[in-house]
């Protein structure tokens, strides 16, 4: 069976003028809403605060949970739906007082007031400002250097710096892309969010890889060929198991986005943009990039040797 | 060549039947007895986020620790000095770690008496003003980082003390980085109970009430000299509502806590209950000489600055025994009678992260991955054999065997599985498939190629095994580093996304082979079913 026909032949790189606006319009897109909504909306893992998840097994109003809140005193709290029927998020972003206290208060005065609605406090997340500030630093370093270990091993296994760099470019353009999407969609920076960053980053480096290594094989083959042509052969020939992994790993989150949860919704939601722009990125980043490295750059290098 | 294939065959299916076995304590609870003597029965441990319980983050307030130390020291040099008959003017703690002192009259004798037996303390800049000198002596900077350890090991050996008297089943109190403690706590159902248990510095302290100050005066400010206010929390039967009562004391400590032996909850005859103290042998000396030499006074007995109760001493205690009364109920009279068994911690500790998840809610959120793993996992297999036909049921021996691999590693090892964690391993799983992918994709160019079954096979898996090394091992590298840079979540991702990676190359590559070959090498295989 065959999805692909084996004599398929566009012309990707062709195409490149146009995508370059494509890319640059999702940057800008993304970018403006960091500006916009002041950066991404950490949510209390980052931010530092306190987030209670309760469930009613009676019906029950968010007003009456507001209400609740409000008679206590707590004015900072934040109370949304959650989920299923009767199921409730309260945030209260508070750095200052003693975050322990506050969530033991809301909670003991929230089973207090709905003793007969069977009130179940789900979870509880306590994060003081130090913690989160903490994480999200070393969140930081680690993809850091991550990126640092994938430049290094490309540009050796390949021995060119460009495809290196074409690869780390790819996986910039994929985090600002997928970074804008949530900001644009209003979704808590939380850490299973920052799982989903990870992931976008192992998918599109393995993307970007399994065309890098077909361009290998080919420079050698066709020697006479220049370097675009033989981009675009590398692509189409590897253009089946870029539609077959892609589809199949669309399959199984698109899955998981409408049969995994609320937990879970956010998350792949972000995981089906990284997806999307990181598939995109290998044939219209990446490789441009190398190209754009190879004429400009190394030549020049070349000839002054 | 054949007979090399039967022995890697036989190689390959031993460590599938080692990963399976490995993963059997994980899948029932009803193993024989002989299990656990011959197999390793370690099960795959469920992070707090999916199967429910408390995660703490403390930090140990360390410099409070030196602050006391360096009171003591203060306290002791206070004592030689007047025992040596040096006149003193002023000697007082300044910041965390200095002391200043203030003393006329020769100071050879004074210099003596620090390097004597206050070695640990070096002089700054002393100065002397009309026979009076003014020195400030700091601890020794050695000393303040042993303090500061010394109170973190005895606050986490504490904590732990505290927790197994509890009764939580599993816990992990470790140490994290320098001055912060982990509790994991899965499985608990009364969270605040736990907390109030473990961050509670139960500093037991006994001291007078004085009876000649005015309260009233102490409470617009004018405390007397060497007193000091504090307040009785206690609540209104009828109200609920909580009363403060002020109460004037000495400052000086008679007696605190570290003399405690046992201490047990009891009933008085109203059956409301209360905790009874013991003490140790020198602490009952020590009580007896107290409430022998104040009788008729009243003695308060403070817990971390609240005052639970001030009894007039009738007469003199021997014994060793004493009793903290007070509205408690059960639980907590119990909760104090732990606290106070176990001792006061060295040092206040604070909350720095605090996350609690309901039982039902990890279940909740096990089920549906588990339900949405299944229907991805199951059109997944289904896809493969469905496009690469009988080869596709090969792939989908590697996809089932690449996650018992991880999943049985992760058993082996012991490491905890999390949400993020499954994240990690979906990914894995989702570069298996492009494994197979690839190598399938590549075999039928290869076929294309006008190149035999046996060929193509050869070829295919030669070429697209460097593309999945150099895709698997940058992903690998990202792991590594993420791994020994991350903290919490980031660690939980990036140990299955690692140990899913190794299992991949393993399965796509060298199993798939192995079946392939099996049947590709008997005589008359013309066709590839592919």
């Amino acid at each position: 069976m065959e999805l692909i026909r084996p004599d398929t032949r566009y012309d990707f790189i062709g195409k490149k003028k146009f995508t370059i606006w494509v890319s640059g319009v999702a940057i800008l897109l993304s970018l403006g809403s960091f500006f916009f909504y002041g950066g991404l909306r950490y949510g209390v893992d980052f931010a530092g605060g306190v987030m209670i998840q309760i469930k009613f097994s009676k019906t029950a109003d968010i007003s009456e949970v507001r209400n609740a809140l409000e008679a206590m005193g707590s004015k900072d709290a934040m109370v949304q739906n959650f989920g299923g029927e009767n199921e409730f998020l309260i945030r209260v972003e508070k750095s200052s007082e003693d975050l322990e206290e506050v969530s033991q208060k809301i909670q003991t005065s929230l089973q207090e007031r709905f003793k007969g609605k069977g009130l179940e406090v789900r979870r509880v997340e306590v994060v003081g400002p130090k913690v989160g500030k903490d994480l999200k630093q070393k969140a930081f370093w680690a993809v850091g250097l991550s990126f640092l270990g994938i430049l290094i091993y490309v540009a050796w296994r390949f021995k060119e710096v460009a495809y290196g760099l074409g690869g780390i470019v790819a996986l910039f353009h994929d985090i600002i892309v997928t970074y804008g999407a949530i900001s644009i969609a209003n979704i808590e920076y939380s850490l299973n969010i920052l799982a989903v960053i990870l992931t976008i980053i192992g998918f599109s480096i393995n993307d970007t890889i399994v065309i890098f290594d077909r361009v290998r094989e080919n420079t050698k083959k066709m020697r006479k060929e220049n370097l675009e042509t033989i981009f675009n052969i590398s692509i189409n020939e590897t253009l089946g198991r870029t539609v077959l992994t892609s589809g199949t790993v669309m399959m199984v989150v698109l899955i998981l986005f409408f049969f995994g949860g609320p937990v879970i919704h956010d998350f792949t939601f972000a995981l089906i943009v990284g997806l999307i722009s990181g598939t995109y990125s290998t044939v219209y980043i990446a490789s441009p990039v190398v190209l754009f490295w190879e004429k400009h750059i190394s030549r020049r290098q070349r000839i002054r040797r | 060549m054949l007979k090399s294939l039967k022995w890697k065959a036989i190689l390959y299916a031993a460590i599938t039947v080692f990963a399976i076995l490995l993963l059997m304590p994980t899948v029932t609870s009803q193993l024989p007895q002989w299990w656990s003597k011959v197999l390793p029965s370690e099960k795959i441990h469920l992070g707090l986020d999916l199967q429910g319980g408390m995660y703490l983050l403390l930090a140990v307030e360390a410099d409070k620790a030196v602050e006391s130390y360096v009171e003591q020291i203060k306290n002791n040099l206070g004592d030689s000095l007047k025992e040596r008959g040096v006149p003193v003017g002023k000697l007082e703690r300044e910041k965390g770690d200095r002391i200043f002192l203030e003393f006329s009259g020769a100071k050879e004798k004074v210099d003596n008496l620090l390097t004597q037996r206050f070695g640990i303390l070096h002089e700054l800049s002393p100065s002397e003003a009309g026979g009076v000198w003014k020195v400030q002596l700091i601890l020794d900077s050695k000393e303040i980082e042993y303090a500061k350890k010394r109170a973190i090991d005895q606050a986490l050996e504490i904590i732990r003390n505290r927790i197994d008297q509890f009764g939580v089943s599993e816990p992990e109190i470790t140490l994290q980085g320098t001055d912060q403690i982990l509790v994991q706590l899965p499985g608990i159902r009364d969270p605040e109970r736990a907390i109030n248990l473990i961050g509670k510095t139960a500093l037991l302290e006994f001291k007078l009430v004085d009876e000649e100050g005015n309260v009233d005066e102490a409470l617009k400010g004018q405390i007397p000299e060497g007193d000091l206010l504090l307040y009785q929390k206690s609540p209104d039967p009828q109200t609920g509502a909580i009363r403060k009562i002020p109460y004037l004391l000495k400052e000086k400590t008679l007696m605190t806590g570290g003399f405690i032996k046992d201490a047990r909850v009891a009933f008085d005859e109203f059956h409301e209950p209360y905790v009874a103290l013991e003490f140790t042998d020198d602490g009952a000396k020590l009580f007896e000489h107290i409430t022998g030499t104040n009788v008729k006074k009243r003695l308060a007995i403070i817990l971390d600055n609240n005052v639970y109760s001030a009894p007039v001493i009738q007469e003199k205690i021997a014994g060793g025994r004493a009793q903290i009364t007070g509205r408690f109920d059960m639980k907590e009279a119990g909760d104090l009678a732990i606290v106070l068994r176990s001792g006061a911690l060295p040092a206040p500790v604070k909350i720095l992260e605090q996350r609690t998840v309901g039982p039902s809610l990890g279940q909740d959120s096990i089920r549906q991955g588990v339900i949405s793993t299944l229907i991805s996992a199951a059109l997944v297999v289904l896809f493969m054999v469905f496009y690469y036909k009988a080869s596709g049921v090969i792939a989908d021996v590697a996809l089932v065997l690449n996650i018992i691999l991880t999943l049985a590693t992760l058993a082996l090892f012991r490491a905890t599985l999390t949400l993020p964690g499954i994240a990690g391993l979906v990914l894995s799983v989702g570069m298996a498939v492009d494994a197979n992918i690839l190598i399938h994709e590549r075999i039928k160019e290869e076929l294309r190629w006008g190149k035999t079954p046996r060929a193509a096979i050869d070829q295919g898996y030669h070429r697209a095994f460097i593309t999945i090394i150099d895709s698997n091992l940058t992903t690998l590298i990202a792991g590594v580093l993420l791994y020994q840079f991350g903290t919490g979540p980031v660690r939980g991702f990036a140990v299955t996304l690692c140990i899913g990676i190794l299992a991949n190359i393993f399965t796509a590559v060298y199993i798939t082979r192995v079946i392939l070959d099996y049947i590709t090498l008997r005589p008359g295989v013309k066709t590839l079913s592919i």
